[in-house]
């Protein structure tokens, strides 16, 4: 069947969008506006700098924190232990995923029947998000070898990775919830008058959309739990942060800390360049819909 | 045999009493237009129909079954009764091939290679041949809703249920739309059919029901319908139409 509501307005539309969009680059991107940032960066940085170097403690904190020899000779032990660090987040990250998206999918069960279940991932994301993390480091970390069960891994590193999955699978799942609401009703609606079990709904039309949706803040939990591998140092564990303490206690600087601060710094500011551009083009894409329909 | 039969059919939202008892039969290949004014129950009735909302009281026969039996397969139902949405609904995140191809593969449990033939061929019956990679937002709201009535037609089913296909259209694009349902009606497809666009249900409809206030106060072929309204409540409604140039 032919039918005359097959011309597309798109060109007309791509035309009229891309003015749109340079008009706004030009204006936040003007030779004027450039000079402007850089000015207010060089003022707002040398005050900065200034007042710091003008305190009555700084001789002392420059020695102890800046001294060029101490960062760069606790570099290559900071950095070896700093790999724990990252493998720690690589294998806790897949966990949390998976346990996250069943605690999600738990909580948005419908029905008076799931009731249990709903109100299982209730106390558990709250008891996740309520206790500190360090605690359940602890807790797990100390606790569960010092029982001396058979068979059960009595490596504290284990333990503490357990606890760091069991706490952002917390976080997570809250994400999950919220791009699983997200979806329309409507969309669930049309995949059960296909004959698709709630199950094939959910996995077929919901989860999709969804994740796609919280992606960006899905990586914001990355940098967060990226960042907190340090505090498996508690348990002695010899990760970066723990790798410091020895340094600084044997050498009495502090040069060490710097040198552990670059290296998460150089892990995390990827991932948060990373996460800005995909929000920057879900807003794109959002804004060419938008302007589409 | 008729091919739906509802039995005084009631539903409630809370207090809101939206289908109040609602008799209705259809035979095969017959298709019965809703008329009536917005709230008057004529969307509830077909989500209840395909089992979208649990009714109060009341069966529903599919055939000789009765579908709204304790214990009845749902999704099996769903799968016999095609039904299309006023927004279309269709699945954003998949190309137009996929929102086809997913009901006859994931419900139905057909190859791949059966499905994807089957879509295309209904896709180009309905003009639509060169869409299937594109994505839903891509298409024109006719072509949109053509595509959701093509994804209905893919699970090859035994009953229609239309509820208000064009009212989310664009003027010049109802035509579209109209004719692809013209074309289903003429190659027998059993229909009910939600409906505002009046002149349509009076050329498609073999009988057309108006419902009021979660009744269906009158019912009879078109002509009478709009010719001859007995009911004061359905002239008035009628009259409203014509004032408004939608008849």
């Amino acid at each position: 069947m032919a039918s005359e509501g097959d011309r597309r307005p798109d060109l007309e539309v791509e035309a009229r969008r891309s003015r749109v969009l340079d008009g706004l680059r030009l204006e936040a991107e003007g030779a004027r506006g450039v000079a402007i940032a850089l000015l207010s960066t060089v003022v707002f940085l040398a005050v900065v700098v200034v007042a710091v170097m003008q305190s009555p403690g700084w001789p002392a904190v420059h020695q102890a924190f800046f001294g060029w020899h101490d960062i760069s000779s606790s570099f290559p032990e900071v950095a070896r232990a700093f790999k724990l660090n990252v493998k720690i987040f690589l294998v806790c990250e897949v966990f949390i995923l998976a346990l996250a998206l069943v605690i999600a999918v738990l909580r948005s069960l419908p029905g008076p029947v799931f009731f249990p279940l709903r109100a299982l991932a209730v106390i558990y994301t709250d008891l996740a998000r309520g206790v500190p993390t360090i605690l359940v480091i602890a807790l797990l970390g100390y606790g569960v070898p010092g029982l001396q069960l058979s068979g059960v891994p009595r490596s504290r590193v284990f333990w503490a990775g357990v606890a760091l999955v069991l706490v952002y699978s917390g976080y997570v799942a809250e994400v999950y919830r919220a791009g699983i609401e997200s979806v329309h009703p409507s969309q669930e609606a049309a995949a059960r008058s296909l004959g698709l079990s709630r199950f094939q709904a959910l996995r077929r039309v919901i989860l999709p959309q969804a994740v796609r949706r919280v992606v960006p803040p899905l990586l914001n939990d990355f940098i967060g739990l990226q960042k907190d591998t340090a505090l498996v140092g508690v348990l002695g564990v010899v990760e970066a942060f723990n790798q410091t303490q020895i340094d600084s206690s044997a050498t009495f600087t502090y040069g060490s800390y710097l040198a552990a601060a670059a290296l998460f710094v150089a892990l995390t500011i990827p991932l948060a360049r990373f996460t800005d551009w995909l929000l920057a083009r879900d807003r794109r894409r959002r804004q060419a819909a938008g302007l589409v329909v | 045999m008729s091919a739906l039969r509802l039995e005084a059919v009631r539903k409630s939202f809370g207090a809101n009493e939206v289908l109040g008892g609602i008799d209705l039969e259809l035979e095969e290949h017959e298709v019965v237009c809703l008329i009536g004014a917005s709230g008057s129950g004529k969307s509830t009735l077909l989500r209840c129909v395909n089992l979208l909302e649990p009714l109060d009281s009341g069966r529903i026969f599919l055939g000789e079954e009765e579908i709204t039996r304790r214990g009845v397969d749902a999704n099996a139902v769903r799968r016999r009764i095609g039904i299309v949405f006023q927004a279309f609904n269709l699945f954003p995140h998949m190309s137009v091939l996929r929102n086809v191809t997913l009901g006859p593969r994931d419900a139905l449990k057909l190859p791949r290679e059966e499905a994807e033939s089957r879509a295309l061929e209904l896709l180009g019956r309905f003009g639509l041949a060169d869409r299937g990679d594109d994505y839903p937002d891509r298409l024109s709201g006719g072509q949109q809703q053509r595509v959701a009535i093509v994804r209905a037609l893919a699970m090859r089913p035994q009953l229609m249920l239309l509820d208000e296909v064009t009212s989310a259209l664009d003027p010049e694009l109802v035509a579209e739309v109209l004719e692809v349902i013209r074309e289903l009606a003429e190659g027998g497809m059993t229909m009910l059919i939600a409906t505002h666009e009046m002149s349509f249900a009076r050329d498609i409809a073999n009988r057309v029901c108006f419902l009021d206030a979660g009744l269906i106060l009158e019912q009879g072929p078109p002509g009478e319908i709009f010719q001859r309204p007995r009911e004061p409540r359905t002239r008035q409604f009628l009259e409203r139409i014509i004032e408004a140039g939608r008849l």
